[in-house]
């Protein structure tokens, strides 16, 4: 693997558009755009803060630039450099900021969410809705962008706003079953939207488009429920992870269970294939530490690792999470299908696995860590 | 004294004792016949002891009687006088005293007789409640074991009930153990999240104090140095309740193309099902059918037929069932069908099962000794097999090992000689076949060259002779002398006309005057070579190919001799081929 050379930047905020063309970086307050093959800078931007979210829209065309603090959002055009946009929202302060779908409007969350404003770039006109939820994951967007789902709680009670995103106007509006909502998602063929409850209680229900309850599934009472769910790219299924450890899969037809993973500490399946890392580090005596060696021999701290089959049956090391904590690092917190449906890959436990993320032709499977990047091929005939 | 004298008689039986029979016995002498009465009134004796009495003492023995009562009666242990006998008289004291002291000891023995038999009474009594006192207890003992066992039994249940008891004791406190531990992952979850709550209210509070503190109120503003167009290019559009409607009847066509993919998979899948359904059935009523031959007994035969028969309406249905495939009434036959038919395999499979069974059971029976038989024979017949084989195996395996390691020097010179001995023998004996017939040959080439030889000479002669017959016969008959007959040339050779053996004194003379012609040939005498005294010997085949000769007559030079024709010549020439 060949590295170019390092480039500055501040709060992760490096992110390649949409048609692979451009790569945004911020500094600071800085926002520089390279060409994505020569790294060569293409534009540079001076925003009037340190910015804190950086998005591209969705053509390609213009990036936003939030920066909090001052409640401010300014946009930048890559076809006209000397074009730009501010949002200020003033007073009321800004938490969150984000493009539309179709690349023409933003939508910023005030402070304490007190509501949703809907900037437009093609006509100046601002549209607001109230009491947005602040939630894990509170709005979401169907994936072809025509429609978009926005939790809100009034009185102690959630509902759900559907809104046609070519106008921002209001398609439905109705009460979800939830005790406390959480997060909801529209499946990839934008016809259901999934919406689930906190962990307090395990809830997953299914919403039609028009609004109305298709179905509910709730595994158990009691213990804590939902982690994090995802859904297969055909919308066919609908992966289900949860505290106690488990991963359940429901079916579009019936939205029933069809099976549950289980992720023991113990893999005993003999058809699982269990990769474990191994780290070769140099020796080094200590009277050879000195500061020369250190700067001068850099293989000294190049540690090979590579990746050897353990026998079965497996013991995965676990650590078990303080139990007075609130949202115990147990239970599966993540989940990505691949593009071809094949295969789902998940996270269970406290693992330093800070995303995953499916290559787009279902072959590899790229896990980032804190410290390490690890790529998974998956071989045709190998299950998950 | 002297002889104890028992009476002879003993009439009575039911007199107790003996002595007293005896006593009883006692013959009185008539003298004392008196106190025998006297005696006989006091003492309560059955009659009948009167005869006995009269046997025991007599006039004639009365000393015996005495000596025997005196006998018996310190045998009894009485002190009382013993009777002494004054010549033959005898004192009434002693004997009346002795005769007391029997009655008191007769009275004695009838108190300790009474007694005892009191006392026996008293000992059936006694056994006889003692046997009922048995009797009660071992009912009460049988009794209380009962209420033994009955007290186990339940104390085993009880226990029991106790381990069950404790048991769900055990899950209870597990459960309430998981449900405290539930509550409290709740309550951490309810106190965090009120927390957070809690934090976003006094940041709330703050910030509402702070905008009321505030005057300047910001305003939110856009500034934006020109519009931009729509990312799909087209106009803006008023909100107006068109375009609500246009929204909805998007959104529900999105939903409906959506369900109709979705029933159309679902269609698909349902027909391919029913179509897999449909092949088993059709399978299961072929399985079900074909088979009758095979089978042995009758309801086997019975539900065959009936299966067929249905089978048979089955396939008629199925017809009509594809052409309704939708409707519920031919979908749920379908299922119906399919049950029945597997239903009917089911119960045809078990019922074969065990019919199996039991057939194997009978011939194992009958036919036990008959395939054990055979197959003893068999594994005779294999392991014979197999002992030949092995011993094959082992020479082979011998054989190889020899020829490939050679074991030793010695041996394997020894061998190699051997084999090289034989190829030896083998080519002498080769050698000397090839040398004979190479001598053979040699001589035969000899005897051929030398042939040729003579045969030159002999013709050089012959031919000398003719050309000086036909100038004389020439000289005589002709004028022409120089000229040569056309029609005679080429190459006949001398002796080629000559083949014609029946022409024997035809041909010479046209064989003359070839070789006439031919002498001027001949007449430079020089040694023919050797293809032309082949090709003249007709060993090598000419242009003409002149097959005929007659062979068979084996004649020697002698015929050489007679060189009067050709045709001699000629076989001779013939002759000498042949066996070459």
């Amino acid at each position: 693997m060949n590295f170019s050379e390092v480039f500055k930047q501040s709060n992760q905020l490096c992110k390649v558009s949409p048609d692979g063309k451009y790569l945004a970086t911020c500094v600071q307050y800085r926002l520089v755009v390279r060409d994505f093959n020569s790294l060569q800078i293409v534009h540079l931007y001076t925003c009037l803060d340190p910015v804190m979210h950086m998005e591209w829209s969705s053509d390609s065309l213009f990036i936003l630039c939030a920066m909090y603090k001052r409640g401010l959002v300014q946009v930048w055009s890559l076809e006209q450099p000397d074009w730009h946009c501010k949002i200020d929202e003033g007073s009321i302060g800004l938490v969150s900021s984000r493009w539309s779908p179709d690349g023409r409007h933003i939508l910023n969350t005030t402070e304490f969410n007190l509501r949703v404003t809907v900037w437009s770039l093609c006509t100046k006109a601002v549209s607001y809705i109230k009491y947005p939820k602040a939630c894990q994951k509170g709005v979401d967007f169907t994936a072809d962008g025509r429609y978009m789902a926005l939790a809100e709680r009034r009185e102690c009670k959630d509902y759900i706003s559907v809104f046609v995103c070519d106008d921002w106007h209001l398609l439905r509006h109705f009460e979800s079953e939830t005790q406390d909502l959480a997060g909801l998602e529209w499946s990839p063929n934008c016809c259901v939207l999934a919406v689930w409850d906190n962990c307090l209680e395990y809830k997953i229900l299914l919403y039609s488009l028009d609004g109305r309850l298709l179905s509910s599934y709730s595994a158990y009472e009691w213990s804590l429920g939902i982690k994090s769910v995802a859904w297969s790219p055909s919308s066919q299924f609908l992966a289900v992870g949860s505290y106690d450890e488990k991963v359940r899969i429901l079916n579009h037809i019936t939205w029933k269970k069809i099976t549950e993973f289980e992720h023991p500490a113990t893999i005993i399946n003999t058809k699982a294939v269990v990769f474990k890392e191994v780290e070769k580090r140099p020796v080094v005596g200590s009277e050879d530490l000195s500061i020369h060696q250190l700067t001068v021999d850099n293989s000294l701290f190049s540690t090979q690792s590579k990746y050897e089959i353990t026998q079965l049956p497996a013991q995965v090391p676990v650590i078990k999470p303080d139990p007075d904590r609130a949202n115990p690092k147990i239970g599966i917190s993540a989940l990505a299908f691949s593009a071809d449906n094949r295969f789902l890959a998940t996270k269970n436990g406290s693992f330093q696995v800070q995303s995953l993320f499916w290559h787009c032709s279902g072959s590899s499977l790229v896990l980032l860590s804190k410290e390490h990047i690890c790529l998974c091929y998956m071989e045709a005939e190998e299950e998950k | 004294m002297g002889d104890w004298w028992t009476p002879t008689m003993m009439p009575d039986p039911s007199l107790d004792t003996k002595e007293l029979s005896s006593i009883s016995g006692i013959s009185m002498s008539p003298s004392r016949q008196n106190l025998h009465h006297s005696l006989h009134s006091t003492m309560a004796l059955p009659k009948t002891s009167y005869s006995v009495l009269s046997a025991f003492c007599t006039e004639e023995n009365i000393s015996q009687c005495i000596a025997y009562i005196n006998q018996e009666v310190c045998s009894l242990g009485l002190t009382g006088v013993s009777l002494e006998s004054k010549s033959g008289s005898l004192s009434a004291v002693p004997v009346l005293n002795l005769l007391y002291e029997v009655l008191q000891l007769q009275r004695r023995a009838q108190r300790a007789l009474h007694e005892l038999e009191t006392q026996q009474l008293k000992n059936g009594s006694d056994l006889e409640h003692l046997q009922h006192s048995n009797c009660r207890l071992k009912d009460q003992l049988e009794h209380t074991r009962r209420d033994n066992s009955g007290l186990h039994e339940g104390e085993r249940q009880l226990q029991l009930k106790i381990k069950t008891l404790q048991n769900w004791l055990k899950s209870e406190k597990e459960e309430v153990q998981k449900l405290q531990s539930i509550i409290s992952s709740r309550a951490t979850q309810y106190n965090h999240d009120t927390k957070r709550k809690e934090r976003e209210c006094t940041k709330l509070k703050e910030r509402l104090n702070q905008l009321l503190m505030d005057k300047r109120d910001k305003k939110l503003s856009i500034e934006i140095s020109n519009h931009v167009g729509r990312s799909d290019g087209k106009r803006g559009l008023w909100k107006t309740g068109k375009m609500e409607a246009r929204h909805e009847g998007e959104m529900y066509r999105a939903l409906l193309s959506d369900y109709e993919t979705r029933q159309r998979s679902l269609m698909m899948e349902n027909s391919e099902l029913k179509k897999v359904l449909q092949h088993m059935k059709k399978d299961m009523i072929t399985i079900l059918s074909p088979k009758k031959p095979c089978i042995k007994t009758e309801p086997a035969n019975d539900s065959l037929e009936q299966a067929v028969s249905e089978g048979e309406e089955e396939i008629g249905d199925s017809s009509r069932e594809t052409l309704e495939q939708s409707c519920e009434q031919a979908r749920e036959q379908l299922t119906n069908s399919i049950r029945l038919q597997w239903r009917k395999l089911k119960s045809h499979m078990e019922r074969l099962d065990s019919q199996a069974s039991l057939v194997a059971c009978q011939e194992r029976e009958g036919e036990e000794m008959m395939s054990r038989k055979e197959h003893e024979e068999e594994m005779q017949r294999m392991r014979m097999e197999l002992q030949q084989c092995k011993e094959f195996i082992h020479m082979q395996q011998q054989l190889l090992q020899q020829l490939s390691s050679p074991c030793d020097e010695e041996t394997a010179a020894l061998l190699n000689d051997c084999y090289t001995l034989e190829e030896k023998e083998r080519l002498k004996e080769e050698w000397r076949l090839f040398n004979e017939q190479k001598r053979n040959f040699e001589q035969e080439r000899k005897n051929f060259t030398e042939a040729a030889i003579r045969l030159g000479h002999e013709r050089k002669a012959f031919e000398e002779d003719r050309a000086a017959w036909l100038k004389t016969q020439f000289l005589n008959m002709t004028p022409f002398v120089d000229r040569k007959r056309p029609a005679l040339s080429e190459p006949h050779s001398a002796l080629s006309v000559g083949t014609e053996p029946e022409a024997k004194l035809q041909s010479t003379p046209p064989l003359v005057t070839k070789s006439l012609f031919s002498t001027p040939k001949a007449a430079s005498v020089k040694m023919p070579s050797t293809a032309d005294l082949y090709r003249t010997l007709h060993l090598i085949p000419d242009s003409r190919g002149h097959g005929k000769c007659q062979s068979g007559e084996m004649s020697t030079k002698s015929r050489l001799r007679n060189c009067s024709t050709d045709c001699s010549v000629i076989s001779l020439v013939r002759d000498e081929n042949s066996p070459i």
